[in-house]
This record gives structure tokens, sequence and C-alpha cells, in this order.
């Protein structure tokens, strides 16, 4: 049990990764500079609503993973 | 550099020692007043007193507050103040049995002092990838990473030893990435949070002789949580203590809701040799220890042991990720 513990903390670890690169590379260079001057709030607000769905994207690939993993053990 | 060492030193004797010493008194002082909690993974009638946050506040504050006269800057100032805020709500929380939601809500002003301060920087820095600038987003991280780090830490307090035992090693594995991240005064405030913990894991360890308390175990949360925000290591501080997250993360994706921990069906139960083993009851929460007893049950020194184990291997998957840092794909 504890090696199939210490596989879905370094799973964890690699989504952590990649989900990080996800934030870089689409959230940080992100603009609506074809549109003109757009308000820096609004441009935040965005930013937010594309971080809040990349953060549910990985929460439920975790939540695959975590059962994928565990099925066989525990029950709820 | 050599001062910067000399004062690593101090502070962290000061930290270890102080709650090594004070802790026996604090021991007695308790159980004289007769405020102690039974320890129900012991058999008979074993009872333990109650909160050790206490002597930890001591030592936390009293090591970073000798940092802060060293280095007077505001990211130190913000460490003491968030401690004692978080030892604060915990220690409301030792007395009177809140709801589910205080501790998150309390928690949440916790994280006051920092932004008051002005003591972090909105950028959020990944390995491989570099950072990315999020004002508005930083600003929900710095208020929502002092409730999660203290619940974290106090979710997993649950069998001797693992609260302290696991922030020990996960400041000390935090500190290393300081260090290696060239960030040296919020290492050293770091180094203060894992002698303390180790300070008081002497006493916390299997069998244990106090237990931290719902102060306690808060209190080395939000410490920690407010070191990886003034010390701009969050992604590396949450890998540190990932299994402590993995706790969190399976009770709640099995309960689905935040509830006070005494609320729960206690998802272990004991075997004629006090052993623990998995409960067969369903709607018991899926938690840590459930998954590693889940197969054969386990002696409460053997689960610890293993918890630590895998915060080990947590550590050392967060000194690696602070290697990536400097690194870009």
């Amino acid at each position: 049990m504890a090696i199939k513990i210490y596989s879905f903390i370094f799973t964890m670890w690699v989504l952590i990764l990649i989900g990080g690169g996800l934030i870089v590379t689409i959230i940080g260079p992100f603009s609506l500079g074809g549109i003109g001057n757009v308000n820096p709030i609004i441009l935040s607000g965005i930013k937010v609503g594309i971080a809040l769905v990349l953060i549910f994207v990985w929460v439920f690939t975790l939540t695959k993973v975590k059962n994928w993993i565990f099925k066989t053990d525990v029950k709820y | 550099m050599e001062e910067k060492i000399i004062v690593a030193i101090i502070v962290s004797a000061i930290a270890f020692f102080s709650i090594y010493a004070f802790t026996p008194i604090l021991i007695k002082f308790l159980e004289k007043r007769n405020l102690t909690v039974k320890d129900v993974n012991k058999m008979g009638n074993v009872m333990i007193p109650r909160p050790g946050g206490i002597s930890i506040l001591i030592g936390i504050v009293a090591s970073e507050i000798v940092l802060y006269s060293f280095f007077p800057i505001s990211e130190i100032l913000a460490i003491i103040i968030t401690s004692i805020l978080g030892f604060s709500v915990g220690i409301i929380d030792d007395k009177k049995t809140m709801g589910g939601w205080f501790k998150p809500l309390a928690l949440a002003f916790c994280a006051a002092p920092i932004l008051l301060l002005g003591a972090y920087d909105s950028n959020l820095d990944f390995p491989l990838f570099g950072s990315v600038k999020i004002p508005s987003l930083y600003l929900a991280l710095v208020v929502f990473m002092i409730p999660i780090m203290g619940n974290t830490i106090n979710s997993i307090d649950v069998l001797n030893g693992i609260a302290s035992g696991v922030t020990t090693i996960a400041s000390f594995a935090l500190a290393v990435s300081l260090f290696i991240l060239q960030n040296y005064e919020i290492g050293i405030a770091c180094l203060c949070l894992a002698f303390a913990s180790l300070g008081f894991y002497k006493y916390h360890k299997f069998p244990s002789r106090i237990f931290p308390g719902d102060s306690g175990a808060v209190m080395f949360g939000a410490t920690y949580g407010v070191i990886a925000i003034v010390g701009q290591v969050e992604v590396i501080a949450a890998i540190a203590i990932l299994p402590a997250v993995i706790n969190s993360f399976l009770f709640l994706s099995s309960v689905k809701k935040i509830v006070e921990h005494r609320e729960i069906k206690n998802p272990v139960k004991h075997t004629d040799d006090f052993k623990l083993k998995s409960t067969d009851e369903n709607h018991a929460p899926i938690t840590l220890v459930r998954l590693l007893i889940a197969k054969k049950p386990l002696s409460e020194k053997q689960i610890c042991n293993e918890v630590l184990k895998l915060t080990a291997f947590s550590g050392i998957l967060a000194v690696i990720t602070a290697f990536m840092m400097g690194v870009r794909i």
C-alpha cells in the first residue's frame, strides 16, 4: 500500500510541475491586445477565470488518478 | 555570510531549547489542573496533557523576535504576528469546540499582517517555466494559504508525533530550499520553525507525553504558510507537505464538505492487540492513515513511521524542485 501512496505523491508532484507550466504559459502572457485598451480589472478577472478552470481540471485529473490508484483498497 | 551562520545557530538553539526546557514544566502545569484528554489509541485510560501550543508559541515567537533584532525586515515581523494570530485561533478552538467553518474563516484574517505589511511579492514562481505575475489572484492566494496550511497540519494531527514530525521534516526541506534559492533571512526563519517543531517532537512522539492541541497544530501550519508566502516558495512548500495535503484532499473528496474533525465517523478501529485497522463503515472518510492500514492492521508507531517516511520523500521532491527553479525550458 505504501508504494501506491509514494506513486500518488510522485504523480501529484508531476501534476504540480505541469500545472505550473500551464499557468505560466497560458495566464502569464495572456492579453486582449487585439481588442484595444482593455480595463486591467477586466483582464485580471479573465485571468482569474482561466486560473479557476485550470485548477478545476487539475483537481479533476487528480481525483481520477486517486480513484485509479486506490480503487481496490478503500471504498466510500 | 559568517554573521548569518552565527544568527542561524543562535535562533535555532533558542527555538529548540526553549521548547525542550519549557514543555516538561507545561506538562506538569496541565496535569495539575487536569487539562488532559484520553489518548484513544492506547490501551486503558491513558490521559495526555493538552494543549502544548503554549510551549510551541514561546519557542517560535522568542526565536523569531531575536531573528528580527538581527534582520528587522517586514517579512519576519509578518511571520511573528501571523504565528501569534494562528495560535490565538487554535487556542479558542482548544477551549471551545467551534464549527467546521470557524477555523478557515478566522485563519483567513490571520493573513492580514502579510497584506498590511506588504510582505509579499505577487509573482508566483514555478520550476522550469519561470514566474507569472498575478496581482489580484495572488491576494486570494495569500488569504487562502494560511487557512489551508493551518487546517492541513491540524487534520493530520491524529496520531502521536505526526503533526510535529511532519512539520519538522517539511520545515527542514523548506529551509534547505530557501538556502538553495539564496533567500537566507527567511531560510533562517524557517529553521526556527524546524527546530521548534523538533523540540516539541521529543515530547509528542510515540508514546506522547503531551498533545499540541489545535493551538499547536494550527500555529505550526500558519507559521509554515506565512514562511511560504514571504519566502516566495509557495509551490515548494506545498510539495514538502504533500502527505498532509493528500490527507486533506482524500478527506474532502470523500466527505465533500468542510466539517470539524470531531463531527465525523472514525475511519479507523482497533484490533484486540490495539493495532489500528480500517473501518468497514462505508461512510467514514478516507484519510492517509486509513489508506496505510487498508491491507493490514499496523501499530500506531508503525503508522507514524510510514507517514514520516512519506514526508521525507516529499521533502526530497521539494529540494529537487528548488534546484529546478533555476532551470528554464
